[in-house]
């Protein structure tokens, strides 16, 4: 991904320019972009004279930003590698890490699909075109008819990297705009398998999904995903250089508060168990 | 009755009010050529950018690469990916399968409509026809995209038992329906502006209807009738809404009409948004926006040289 700046959110008028207020700036993750560009604009209503910089590139990217410096906060889909720690420990950068959100991808079966419960290894099997029929799953023999999310989504890219290992789609997967989309062709195709945010789905059924294959199969739902056991499912993390203060303490406490959280939902993201997120604000 | 009198005062204020239109002609032209300049631009580091070019040189969006070691070499859309593939052929072929199915669904409807209308209706019936056609343009293109997502879609699939719900077919069906109006209209207007005087000379040398439509106005106004459809072939090609919402944007190679495809304006509405600024997706979007602007504004140039020759000719002056 090129360290391009995505975004820069906002100038505000010239008089709160004057005034100076903190700069604060974000980078990371592409799943957290649009969660992160929100809270900015959020925050920034409420608090004139804070000037917030959100920008992508990927987690890699926004913790390689943390460890040189250059970012006040970095947006991580994923936890720091051994490696990234050590780094920061030689650079001597303290990561705080802070659960800010959650993530969690159902997949959708037609109502009268006999298939119930699938695997991490069979669902790689079949959105990479290695599985081709329903009966190699325990289903009819029937071609499998793949609906997924256009590629800029950041579901799109969560369902590639924890269930597909970042091997690309089958060729044949009918991208649709939404996920409202994905689960009215679903609806409407005996055949169709489709992923999506959770709770969206009316008029199809939800897979139970295990991980291995002695894993217990998990239904989706926000419960299952914020008590961490559905498995498609992961934490939104930003990482900052020691324990934040000041301006930066109050964004991520804000980001905790009731008010952030319902901000995440707003943009599908599954917001944190109110006991965690008040856990996690910073005293 | 009073004379109208200008006063020198008012000449100033026609002066000014002459150029005050003359500047929003203008406008419209400055806007064009501004777009055309920034799409270009954009799309300009395909050929000069090494960083792009090491993922999307114009060899790599036309030519088969080889993308994993030893695998076998293809053309592939998968802009996002560890190896990210920019080929556009994929999306040449969806381009062309469902503008082809449109022109195929819309030609036919439109000229037989035209022809009718122009022809043989008596004039209450063409007082309908004519602006319940016209209509059809002004239906808004996401709500054709969304009746053949949701209903054309389920009907295809019941009736051919096809594999695919949403294919080239479907969504050219869909997209013919805008494209119709465009074709009956121009179409219209060419048969209805045959003069008066050949289809008198045709009558009185006792054709009948039939014969006068068919080899005396149809011959005729063929110019007329071939601009229309170019014209529609452009806005069969630049349609978005429909195409992003019908025809499932599966980026494949084949050559039936029956699978999904992907065209060049939805692959552009759907990636567009969350691109990386600068970025070679986002340089290889405003290429593809490129050449889909060179490609319409050229038909609706040739449709527009052909109508306006057409007209010349039907008016009996030298041209």
């Amino acid at each position: 991904m090129k360290k391009v700046l995505i975004t820069t959110l906002l100038v505000f008028a010239a008089a709160s320019m004057v005034l100076a207020g903190s700069n604060i700036t974000i980078k990371g993750s592409d799943t957290l972009i649009r969660l992160g560009q929100r809270w900015a604009e959020e925050y920034m209503k409420v608090n004139k004279g804070v000037v917030i910089q959100v920008s992508g590139g990927g987690s890699g990217t926004g913790i390689a930003a943390l460890l040189n410096g250059s970012t006040d906060i970095c947006e991580a889909s994923r936890d720091m590698k051994e490696k990234e720690y050590k780094l920061a420990e030689e650079k001597g950068i303290k990561p705080f890490r802070v659960s800010v959100a959650l993530d969690g991808i159902a997949v959708f079966l037609h109502e009268k699909n006999p298939v119930a419960e699938l695997n991490f290894a069979q669902l790689k099997g079949i959105y990479t075109g290695a599985i081709t029929n329903w009966k190699e799953v325990g289903g009819n023999d029937a071609r499998i008819i793949l609906y997924g999310r256009e590629n800029n989504s950041g579901t799109y890219a969560f369902f590639k990297e924890e269930v597909l290992n970042e091997e690309d789609y089958d060729e044949y997967t009918q991208t649709l705009p939404g996920t409202a989309a994905v689960v009215n062709a679903v609806s409407k195709d005996p055949n169709g398998i489709g992923y999506g945010g959770i709770a969206w789905a009316t008029g199809v059924k939800y897979a139970a999904i295990r991980k291995g294959e002695k894993d217990t199969a998990i239904l989706p739902s926000v419960k299952a995903v914020s008590a961490g056991t559905y498995p498609i499912s992961r934490d939104l993390y930003w990482f900052f250089n020691g324990k934040p203060e000041g301006e930066l303490r109050k964004l991520v406490n804000w980001a905790l508060s009731p008010e952030g959280q319902k901000v995440a939902e707003s943009v599908d993201y599954v917001p944190l168990p109110a006991e965690q997120a008040q856990a996690g604000m910073i005293k | 009755m009073k004379q109208l009198e200008f006063k020198p005062k008012s000449k100033v204020r026609e002066f000014l009010g002459e150029k005050l239109i003359a500047l929003n002609a203008y406008a419209a032209l400055i806007a064009i050529l501004l777009i055309f300049v920034f799409i270009f631009k954009e799309a300009v580091p395909i050929f000069t950018d090494a960083s792009v070019q090491e993922e999307a040189s114009l060899d790599k969006l036309i030519n088969k690469q080889e993308y994993y070691e030893g695998r076998e070499a293809k053309w592939s859309w998968q802009p996002n990916s560890e190896v990210p593939k920019f080929s556009l052929y994929p999306l040449v072929i969806g381009t062309i399968k469902a503008a082809l199915v449109a022109m195929l669904f819309a030609i036919p409807l439109g000229v037989g409509a035209a022809v009718y209308s122009s022809e043989f209706a008596p004039k209450r019936m063409r007082e309908i026809i004519k602006p319940a056609i016209e209509l059809l343009a002004a239906i808004p293109s996401v709500v054709l995209g969304f009746f053949a997502l949701m209903v054309l879609a389920t009907f295809l699939q019941n009736v051919l038992g096809l594999t695919f719900r949403l294919n080239a077919l479907n969504a050219g069906i869909a997209l013919g329906l805008a494209v119709i109006p465009v074709v009956f209209t121009v179409a219209e207007d060419a048969m209805t502006s045959v003069p008066q005087s050949l289809r008198n000379a045709a009558i009185a040398l006792g054709a009948n209807p039939w014969q006068i439509s068919l080899t005396m106005v149809l011959p005729a106004a063929v110019p007329g009738i071939s601009a229309g459809v170019v014209l529609g072939f452009g806005r069969a090609v630049g349609e978005t809404m429909i195409v992003l919402m019908a025809s499932g944007n599966a980026a494949i190679i084949s050559a039936s009409f029956l699978d999904s495809v992907r065209t060049f304006s939805a692959t552009i509405a759907a990636e567009l948004a969350e691109v990386v600024f600068g970025g070679t997706h986002y340089t290889v979007l405003f290429f593809i926006g490129s050449l889909l602007f060179v490609f319409t504004f050229l038909i609706n140039l040739a449709g527009d040289i052909v109508l306006a020759r057409l007209k010349t000719r039907l008016q009996g002056k030298p041209s």
